[in-house]
C-alpha cells in the first residue's frame, strides 16, 4: 500500500508566507489549511490581495524569493512536496499538479504554434517522440474544440479567449494530473463562453479522475462547482466548510456579502416614466479602416433606438464586441456617427460643433473602467475634479470650493484633496472619477464598466454610491456593463445588445423575469450560480 | 499577408526613387559641374565645352530623366579622374567594406546579445551594473578615438601595427577595425536585448512555462530569446545606417581600402559622378535593408502574418 491511495489529493497544513518588509501587512497568508479528496472540487474564494493565489503558487512551488514560506506543509497525494523552487518540482509539474490562469491568451508562447507547444510538455516530461502527436491531438479532441487538426495548428493569436483556455486545459490535463488548479479561469471570459467552460471543466474532472482547486472571488461559480468551499481575506480562512453549508448558512460577514453580490435579482422594481431626456433614433456606426489593399468596415452599432428617462438607470448589457462602447462613444458624442439621430432635451445633437458641443459635453459626463488609467497621475485629487469646471468658465476659488463639497459627496475625506492618484486604492479613485464626473452637475452620467475593474465587495459599494448620488442629484445614467449583477442591481431599465443590435429592452425586473428574446435568455442562463438556486 | 509584401516593398521602391531625385538635385544645385570639372583658369568657351559635352546645357528635366533612364539601363556614369565606370569603382572595394562591415556586425550581435542576457538574469547584481556602465561607454565613445587608441595600444605595447594596406590581411588587423566600427552598435543591443528580456522573463505565459514543469534553461532559450528577439531585429535594421556612416570614419582611421575611404577621396578629389553613385548605393542598401527587416518580421512573429 503507498500512501498514495489512502491520502488526499492535496493536503496543507498550517500555511504561512511571509511579505516582504514594508508591506501592509506581515503576512500574505497565515496558517491556512487545505484537504482536498479524490474526484473533489474545493474553492478558494477571495478577493484581491486576500492571498488566495499565493497559495496556488506555493503548491507549485512557484513562490518568489521575496515571498517565503515561513511554516506549513504541503503534501500531494501524501508525499510531502520539495522546498520552494527546487527543481524537483519539473517532474511534479504536469503528472502530479497542473495550473491554468486566468488570461489564456497570454499564457501562451506568442510565436510558437499550439500544438507545439503541447507538444514540449510531453517532451519534457520524457514521452517519446512517435507517441506525442497522438496524445495531443486526443486531448484537443477532449477539450472538445471543433477543429483539433485547425487548434493544433494555430498561433495563440489566432483564437479566442475562450478557445484558448480550452487548449491551456488541455495542456494541463496531457500528464493526468492529481490536481488541476485554476486561477480564475473564467474571469475574462464572457459570461456565454465562462458557462462553457465550467461545464468542460466539470466533464474533464470525472473523465480524468483529476481533482480540483478552483480560486475565483465569485459565489455564482463557487454555488455551480465547490464540493468544499473555503473564503479568504486578508491572507486567513475566514470560513470553511462544505459548499451547501456555505452557501445556506454562511457563518461570517464577509461570506455574506460575497453571496449577497452573487445574488441575480433586480433591485428596483418600480419603471416610472419620468420625460425622456435623450432619445437616440436608428442610430449607427461603422468603423473604416485601411487603404487600397486591405480596406475593411466593421459595423459597431446598427440602427439602435432608446429612450433615457430622466432620473432613471437605463443599463447597456453584452458581451464583449456587441458594440456597448462604441454606442457610449456615440452617445458622448466622442464618436462621429453614420446615420440616425440623438435628441437631448429636445435638441438634436447628433452633429452639434463649437460652443454648442461644449455646452453639450458639460451635461453629459462619463466615467470610465479603469480607475488606474483615467486619473492623470501628476494631478492632485483636487486639480483633477476642478478641472472641468474651470474650463467650463467657473471662477478658480468657486471650483475649488465646489470639487471639495463633492469629494465629501462620494465619501472621501478632505485630507484626499492634496494627494495624488497613486497613493487610493481602486476603489477609491473610481469615486474621485465619479466625482470628477458630477462636479460638473452634468443631466446625464454615462458610466462604461465603472464597476467591472473593481472587486465584487468594493463594488458593492461604489454601486450604492451611484444608486445614493442619483437620488440626491438627480441625474440620468446609462449604465454599459458586461455583469448581469451589476446591471440588475442598478438599472430601472435594461437594454441588450448582440453584434451591434439591439435584441431587447424594457424595465429590469420583466427581462429578467420573463426575456423574451433567446440571446437574452442564454445570456441569463449562463449566469453562474443557478445549480444551486443561488439565483432565483 | 500578400498586401503587407505589396506596400513594404512599394514603400522601398519609391523611397529610393526619393532618395534618387534629392541626390540629384542637390548635386546639381551645390555648384557648376562644369566649373568644377575644368581646370581652374579655363577659359568661359572651355567651361562651356565641358557643359555641353556633359548635357548640363539641356533644361533640367531632361537632364533628370535621361539620368533616371541611364540608371535604369545601369550606367552609374563614369569617374571623372580615371575615366572608369563608377560601378567598376565601386565593385573593387565592396568586398573589404562588406568584410568589415560584416565582422563588425557579427561582433556586435554576438557580444550585445550575450552582454544584454547575461545582465538581464542578474538584474540589480554588479555584473548588470557593469555591462550597463560599459554599455554607455561603447555608445558614447566617438570611433575615430577608439580606433586611435586602438592603434596606439596595438603598436606601442604590443608592437603590432594595425592600420594600413597589410594589415587587412590578418585576423587580428580585420577584428581591431571591426571592433571599433562595431562598439556602438554592441552597446545599443547590449541594452536593448537587457530591458526586452526583462519584459519578456515577466511575461504571463513564462510563468505559465514554468507551471508546465519546463525547465529553467529550456524556458529561456526557447521561449523568452525568441521573443525578447523580435524588436531587436528593428534596431538590427535601423543601426545598419550608423554601421555604414561609421564605416567612412574608420576605414580612415585604419586605412582600409574599402568603399568610405573611396567615398572620402571621391569627395575630397570632387569625383562627382562617382559620388553621386555611391551615395544612392548606400542608401540602396538601407532602404534593402529596412526592407528586408520588415519582411523578417513575417518570418519570425506570427502576429504580424495576420495581418
Amino acid at each position: 500500500m503507498t500512501p498514495t491511495d489512502l491520502s488526499p489529493v492535496l493536503a496543507v497544513r498550517d500555511l504561512t508566507i511571509a511579505l516582504p518588509p514594508g508591506a501592509d501587512r506581515a503576512h500574505a497568508v497565515t496558517g491556512i489549511d487545505l484537504t482536498i479528496e479524490p474526484g473533489q472540487t474545493l474553492c478558494l474564494v477571495g478577493e484581491s490581495g486576500s492571498g488566495k493565489s499565493v497559495v496556488a503558487q506555493a503548491i507549485m512551488g512557484m513562490l518568489p524569493p521575496a515571498l517565503p514560506m515561513t511554516s506549513g506543509e504541503i503534501a500531494l497525494q501524501g508525499t510531502p512536496n520539495p522546498p520552494q523552487r527546487a527543481s524537483a518540482y519539473h517532474r511534479l509539474r504536469g503528472p502530479k499538479v497542473a495550473m491554468v490562469f486566468q488570461d489564456a491568451i497570454s499564457s501562451l508562447d506568442p510565436i510558437q504554434r499550439v500544438g507545439r507547444q503541447l507538444e514540449e510538455i510531453l517532451e519534457v516530461h520524457g514521452v517519446p517522440k512517435s507517441e506525442r502527436r497522438a496524445r495531443v491531438m486526443d486531448m484537443l479532441a477532449a477539450v472538445l474544440l471543433p477543429d483539433p487538426d485547425r487548434a493544433y495548428r494555430s498561433y495563440p493569436h489566432e483564437m479566442s479567449g475562450g478557445q484558448a483556455q480550452r487548449i491551456v486545459i488541455a495542456g494541463a490535463l496531457l500528464l493526468n494530473p492529481a490536481l488541476l488548479i485554476a486561477d480564475e479561469p473564467t474571469t475574462a471570459l464572457d459570461v456565454t463562453t465562462q458557462a462553457e467552460i465550467l461545464e468542460l471543466i466539470e466533464k474533464l474532472k470525472v473523465e480524468f479522475d483529476t481533482s480540483v482547486l478552483f480560486i475565483t472571488h465569485d459565489f455564482g461559480v463557487v454555488a455551480d462547482i465547490a464540493d468544499h468551499v473555503v473564503v479568504m481575506k486578508d491572507g486567513i480562512a475566514v470560513e470553511s466548510g462544505t459548499a451547501p453549508s456555505v452557501l445556506q448558512d454562511p457563518q461570517h460577514d464577509y461570506t455574506k456579502r460575497l453571496l449577497a453580490a452573487a445574488a441575480l435579482a433586480p433591485a428596483r422594481d418600480q419603471a416610472a416614466d419620468g420625460a425622456a431626456i435623450f432619445q437616440v433614433r436608428d442610430l449607427s456606426l461603422t468603423y473604416r479602416r485601411g487603404l487600397f489593399f486591405n480596406r475593411t468596415e466593421v459595423p459597431a452599432v446598427r440602427e439602435v433606438t432608446l429612450d433615457l428617462h430622466k432620473g432613471q438607470t437605463l443599463a447597456v448589457v453584452g458581451e464583449s464586441g456587441s458594440g456597448k462602447s462604441s454606442l457610449a462613444k456615440c452617445l458622448l458624442r466622442l464618436q462621429d456617427t453614420d446615420g440616425g439621430q440623438m435628441i437631448f432635451k429636445g435638441r438634436d445633437i447628433t452633429a452639434l460643433q463649437g460652443a454648442a458641443l461644449r455646452d453639450f459635453r458639460s451635461k453629459v459626463q462619463v466615467v470610465l473602467q479603469d480607475p488606474f488609467g483615467a486619473l492623470d497621475p501628476r494631478f492632485k485629487t483636487i486639480d483633477a475634479i476642478a478641472e472641468g469646471p474651470i474650463i467650463h468658465g467657473v471662477p478658480k476659488a468657486e471650483a475649488r470650493e465646489r470639487a471639495l463639497r463633492m469629494l465629501e459627496l462620494v465619501g472621501l475625506t478632505p485630507q484626499a484633496a492634496d494627494r495624488y492618484p497613486q497613493e487610493f486604492s481602486g476603489g477609491q479613485r473610481q469615486r474621485i472619477c465619479i466625482a470628477r464626473a458630477l462636479v460638473l452637475e452634468p443631466e446625464v452620467l454615462i458610466a462604461d464598466e465603472a464597476v467591472s475593474a473593481l472587486d465584487v465587495s468594493i463594488q458593492v459599494q461604489v454601486l450604492d454610491l451611484f444608486t445614493d448620488l442619483q437620488d440626491r442629484l438627480g441625474f440620468s445614467m446609462v449604465f454599459i456593463t458586461h455583469d448581469l449583477h451589476v446591471a440588475a442591481a442598478i438599472s430601472d431599465n435594461v437594454l441588450v445588445m448582440q453584434h451591434g443590435r439591439v435584441v431587447e429592452q424594457g424595465p429590469t425586473a420583466q427581462i429578467f423575469a420573463n426575456p423574451r428574446d433567446p440571446y437574452t435568455r442564454a445570456l441569463l442562463q449562463s449566469a453562474p450560480g443557478q445549480k444551486r438556486g443561488l439565483v432565483a | 499577408m500578400i498586401g503587407f509584401i505589396l506596400s513594404r516593398v512599394a514603400r522601398a521602391i519609391i523611397t529610393l526613387l526619393v532618395t534618387v531625385t534629392l541626390v540629384f538635385v542637390f548635386i546639381r544645385f551645390s555648384g557648376d559641374p562644369a566649373a568644377a570639372l575644368a581646370p581652374p583658369d579655363a577659359p568661359q568657351e572651355v567651361i562651356e565645352q565641358y557643359r555641353r559635352a556633359l548635357g548640363l546645357d539641356q533644361p533640367f528635366w531632361v537632364q533628370y530623366t535621361g539620368y533616371l533612364g541611364r540608371l535604369i539601363q545601369g550606367d552609374f556614369g563614369y569617374s571623372i579622374h580615371s575615366g572608369r565606370p563608377s560601378l567598376q569603382i565601386f565593385l573593387d572595394r565592396l568586398p573589404a567594406t562588406l568584410r568589415l562591415g560584416g565582422t563588425a556586425l557579427l561582433i556586435s550581435l554576438v557580444c550585445g546579445i550575450t552582454l544584454g542576457a547575461v545582465a538581464a538574469l542578474n538584474r540589480g547584481r554588479p555584473i548588470d551594473r557593469g555591462v550597463m556602465a560599459f554599455s554607455v561607454f561603447a555608445f558614447a565613445m566617438p570611433n575615430f578615438l577608439f580606433g586611435l587608441v586602438v592603434i596606439l595600444v596595438g603598436s606601442l605595447a604590443f608592437q603590432v601595427y594595425l592600420g594600413g594596406q597589410g594589415a587587412s590581411s590578418t585576423a587580428l588587423g580585420l577584428i581591431a577595425p571591426a571592433l571599433t566600427l562595431g562598439l556602438a552598435s554592441m552597446g545599443s543591443y547590449a541594452r536593448f536585448t537587457r530591458s526586452s528580456l526583462l519584459e519578456t522573463i515577466n511575461k504571463p505565459f513564462m510563468l505559465a512555462a514554468e507551471a508546465r514543469g519546463i525547465p529553467y534553461k529550456r524556458r529561456l532559450i526557447r521561449h523568452a530569446l525568441p521573443n525578447a528577439a523580435i524588436p531587436l531585429v528593428t534596431l538590427v535594421g535601423l543601426s545598419l545606417g550608423s554601421l555604414i556612416a561609421g564605416s567612412v570614419v574608420t576605414e580612415q582611421v585604419f586605412a582600409w581600402p574599402g568603399v568610405g575611404q573611396l567615398l572620402v577621396r571621391s569627395v575630397a578629389t570632387r569625383d562627382i559622378a562617382t559620388v553621386q553613385f555611391l551615395v544612392l548605393a548606400i542608401a540602396a542598401t538601407m532602404i534593402t535593408a529596412n526592407l528586408i527587416v520588415d519582411l523578417l518580421y513575417l518570418v519570425i512573429d506570427p502576429r504580424i502574418r495576420a495581418k
